[in-house]
């Protein structure tokens, strides 16, 4: 773009800009889209799938979501859920990544590098295994059974992350609490944990954004809408008739679903770019 | 400190001693940790290795009776081959996934790098840019599937439609339908949702290149085009290459996405999806157990290659 020549600059100028907005409509569109539907009612959705606009639209999918569908049970679902996912892999792995960022003894790159190898364990290789004992101990659809499952992507993610800006406090913060006379725990929770918040939000909120997203396990592991999380509600949506999807209103679930998400996305960008690259360059 | 100094060399001691107990402490520490990587992760896979040489039906047997590698192969006295590596099923499904890997791979990792150089250019707005490419990646995969879906469908679908006006596809058909085009389709879908989080990863790499670096290109004279080939790409290398594994793995195990989209459909089914459908519809642990492993040990070895290729270290 530094070419003398005006006319060479502004086509080259142009072109990029297209290049940008083609970019922003490839990544927006399907949303957009998502997001008309939802708006479409149920009556006009076949003669208006493919405009552009809704001509009348409607809060009607919304409502339907909730009052045909026992979506406001799943929603509840899902957020005890990734919310009690979270908040145990992060107390576990804050103890963990303080032992394993402040501290030296043998045999821990070994244990970094099972750490490790769990975060790449493919969740169907431990299905069935984890299936006969989530019934052995009667965790078959609880909310419990779907919590302790997830800790298989959860844990290694958070502790691999939390080492990471562990390792990054000054020493000197730890060893004055030390000279002072606190135990670990205390300096743990009452000198380290202070300073480690931002990372806790990190992720805290990666954790919960897969743990919202989680799938498989969700599936497999409930059978009914006592623990059914949101995603597996919307992967399997029924209609009144079985002859038609009700895309209506899977698009304005997922609409439900997604705008959280968003929001937190766009508060947090700039934590959120960091602790994704922190947690993947790292590894 | 448990150790009092009583010795000649107290200063020692004293040193050993707070070694022994910062060791004690720092195991404390990780107990609980590992304890429930021991309960969600080792036990559940020993028992499905241990599963996979059993002919354990969870609906009939009432315990598993053990069959040896009965479940990997198995050759019945009428020639019949019972084994996973012998079922054209399990090959099938590992040639899609690997078909989906390929595909999926490197069009997210020429898009990524495109947009990475996109929003790493000094232009207006690419706070918004790189923001509104943060949004395929913050929908729920399961979510995507079904936008996708209802744009793939057939007959409302607006990607049919267009499809259809383009002349690629007939009236009423849509690129899901057509057991040619289902996997492509598919992985497009993984393209949108996931070049996202190829760009960031690929950003921050091009964001510790030292800016002066470029303009002492610049001052050689190097033109942009040079300046990619010669400069970026090589310092991005490392970047790349972690971007890269992390993705194949993760489209290696693939299961939400083409299961919501196609179900167990052959043209598309997985080797997770093919695992679960004989684990859980058909209740086939011993045999389901036995894909699980060779899904396991697959993605195994490409994390050792990995971890060797990059020489990955920890302190």
């Amino acid at each position: 773009m530094n070419s003398k020549n005006p006319a060479v600059r502004t086509l080259t100028l142009i072109v990029f800009w297209l290049v940008v907005l083609i970019v922003l409509f490839y990544v927006l569109f399907p949303f957009y889209w998502a997001l008309k539907t939802s708006f479409t009612g149920p009556a006009q959705l076949s003669a208006e799938a493919l405009q552009w606009f809704p001509s009348n639209p409607t809060w009607q999918n919304f409502r339907d979501v909730f009052a045909g569908q026992p979506f406001g049970r799943n929603l509840l679902n899902s957020v005890v859920v990734a919310t009690g996912t979270v908040l145990l892999s992060l107390l576990l792995s804050a103890l963990a990544a303080y032992a394993l960022g402040k501290f030296r003894f043998q045999g821990k790159s070994v244990l970094m590098y099972i750490i490790l190898a769990v975060s790449v364990f493919p969740q169907i290789a431990v299905l069935s295994g984890l299936y006969t004992m989530i019934k052995t101990f009667s965790l078959y659809n609880t909310w419990g059974g779907l919590i302790l499952s997830y800790m298989i992507f959860t844990l290694p993610f958070t502790v691999w992350t939390l080492t990471a800006f562990v390792r990054e406090i000054p020493t000197e913060l730890e060893e004055a609490a030390y000279v002072d006379g606190a135990s670990p725990l205390q300096t743990l929770f009452q000198v380290l944990l202070p300073v480690m918040t931002p990372a806790l939000v990190t992720t805290g909120l990666l954790a919960f954004i897969n743990a919202w997203n989680e799938y498989l396990f969700a599936l497999t592991f409930t059978s009914d809408n006592t623990a059914k999380t949101v995603p597996v509600a919307i992967g399997n949506f029924s209609g009144a008739t079985i002859y038609e999807n009700p895309f209506g209103q899977i698009m304005a679930a997922s609409v439900i679903v997604t705008i959280p998400l968003i929001v937190l996305v766009l508060v947090f960008q700039r934590n959120i770019v960091s602790g994704l690259t922190a947690g993947a360059v790292k590894g | 400190m448990t150790t009092t100094p009583t010795s000649t060399r107290p200063a020692v001691r004293r040193t050993r001693g707070l070694h022994a107990s910062r060791t004690r402490v720092a195991l404390l520490l990780l107990v609980p940790m590992l304890l429930v990587l021991a309960a969600v992760a080792g036990y559940p896979l020993l028992r499905t290795i241990y599963l996979s040489f059993t002919d354990y039906n969870i609906l009939q047997d009432p315990a598993p009776k053990w069959i040896g590698l009965g479940n990997y192969w198995f050759t019945t006295p009428e020639g019949v081959g019972l084994g996973v590596l012998q079922t054209p099923e399990w090959w099938q499904s590992v040639w899609n996934t690997v078909k989906f890997t390929v595909g999926s791979v490197i069009l997210e990792t020429v898009l990524g790098l495109a947009f990475a150089l996109i929003i790493n250019s000094k232009i207006k707005g690419r706070g918004f840019l790189r923001t509104a490419i943060l949004v395929p990646w913050a929908i729920p995969t399961v979510v995507s599937a079904q936008m996708w879906n209802w744009m793939y469908n057939d007959s409302f679908g607006v990607i049919s439609q267009w499809g259809q006006k383009l002349g690629f596809l007939h009236t009423g058909e849509s690129f899901l339908s057509n057991p040619d085009t289902a996997l492509a389709a598919l992985v497009a879908v993984d393209v949108w949702k996931t070049t996202p989080f190829m760009a960031l990863l690929l950003l921050a790499g091009l964001q510790t290149i030292p800016s002066d670096m470029y303009e002492a290109a610049d001052v050689d004279g190097a033109s942009p085009w040079t300046q990619f080939w010669r400069l970026t790409l090589p310092l991005l290398t490392p970047a790349l290459l972690v971007a890269l594994i992390f993705r194949t793995l993760d489209a290696l195990r693939v299961f939400d996405m083409p299961y919501i989209v196609k179900g167990n459909a052959p043209e598309t089914i997985t080797m997770s999806i093919y695992a679960r459908q004989q684990l859980i519809l058909n209740s086939q642990f011993g045999f389901g157990s036995a894909i699980s492993v060779m899904i396991f040990l697959i993605i195994m070895v490409f994390t050792a290659i990995y971890v060797t290729s990059l020489r990955v270290k920890f302190d």
